[in-house]
């Protein structure tokens, strides 16, 4: 399976990713030797978790002092969109292996996801072995690449001095990460909801106003979307 | 970086597991769990806006009061914020983005 044509389309078409993934992995072993986590643990979230938004998330909200639950929610809750990728992928990939499907889910970033979806979507009759090769080769590049790159992010992490303002990475890659995902009104109007809500609530203890803020945001986009598509089918008519 | 983690290590290594198996039920939900039985259009809906819902507020605080300067809004920081936003929104490149904030952060640190 592993030399099959489609496993080597895949490693061709996830290639180009690692651009992505290199800076955003170093960046991660850079901001959390920083606030204090040593390589072991850098490496722990990287292997069992491996997805940068909700590590970086966890990072912060432990520099924080959040409590862990707090911790865990919001992390979480950054990473529920992958419920979503897992049912878009499930009509072509849920007739594989179980262990193939546990490999899948977890290796299943927003990378693999977009590509999986836009080949299965443009080739829905191949065989099930196609399908499961070439998702497995567009991980082939963004798994290793994801864990060699935080290490080397640990390592030299530990000797930056203060001038460089990392502090400051963090942030900067979150409005990076999220800008580009402002597509549509919707979009615009549950981040401006998280921003003003997390704001507010900020002397709130335990970072609860985050979540607050967050679940309200939820709403809002949901919200927003179903009124934007209501007044286009009224319009219509 | 000024904020450090002072969680113990056990607690520390708590969070990692809990999130590494929570993350990959998220991720294993449909594919072994459910099934084909997909997602209601209503759940769909409202997790199409999960990353945009938690992202901008946990950010928020860092670039309007950063611990860097104790916590007093820093002009350096805000317009390396803007420009990355403005990059980001633009061009849609994560590394393009990144790169202009970082540039215009040492940039405006440098003249300051």
């Amino acid at each position: 399976m592993r030399s099959s044509p489609s496993f080597w389309l895949g490693v061709r078409h996830g290639a180009p990713f690692t651009l992505v993934i290199v800076p955003f992995a170093l960046l991660f072993g850079i901001v959390a030797t920083e606030a204090g986590l040593n390589i072991a643990q850098v490496m722990g979230f990287s292997a069992l978790v491996i997805a940068g938004a909700a590590q970086f998330t966890a990072v912060q909200m432990l520099s924080d002092n959040a409590p862990t639950v707090v911790v865990l929610l919001a992390a979480l809750a950054v990473n529920l969109r992958m419920a979503m990728y897992s049912a878009a992928l499930t009509p072509h990939l849920g007739a594989a292996p179980l262990w193939a499907r546990g490999l899948i889910a977890y290796i299943l970033v927003d990378e693999t996801y977009a590509l999986a979806a836009r080949r299965f979507e443009t080739h829905p009759d191949q065989p099930l072995g196609h399908k499961i090769s070439y998702y497995f080769g567009t991980c082939a590049t963004v798994a290793p690449f994801w864990y060699a790159m935080t290490l080397l992010g640990a390592l030299v992490g530990q000797g930056i001095p203060p001038e460089f303002a990392l502090d400051f990475a963090l942030p900067l890659t979150f409005i990076a990460l999220v800008a580009p995902a402002l597509r549509t009104p919707a979009h615009v109007a549950a981040a401006a909801v998280s921003v003003a809500g997390a704001l507010a609530l900020s002397a709130l203890p335990y970072n609860i106003g985050l979540l607050i803020a967050a679940a309200a945001a939820m709403a809002t986009g949901a919200q927003v979307e179903l009124w934007l598509q209501r007044r286009t089918a009224w319009t219509r008519k | 970086m000024d904020p450090q983690i002072t969680q113990s290590g056990p607690e520390i290594w708590t969070i990692i597991a809990i999130l590494g198996v929570g993350t990959f039920l998220i991720r294993f939900s449909f594919l072994g769990l459910v099934g084909r039985r997909g997602l209601p259009a209503w759940a769909l809906r409202y997790l199409r806006y999960t990353p945009v819902a938690v992202l901008p507020g946990l950010i928020a605080p860092m670039v309007l009061w950063p611990e860097a300067t104790g916590g007093a809004p820093d002009p350096a920081r805000l317009l390396a914020a803007a420009v990355t936003m403005a990059i980001g929104v633009l061009t849609k490149s994560l590394l393009f983005a990144v790169a202009g904030g970082a540039a215009t952060l040492y940039t405006a640190l440098y003249l300051v």
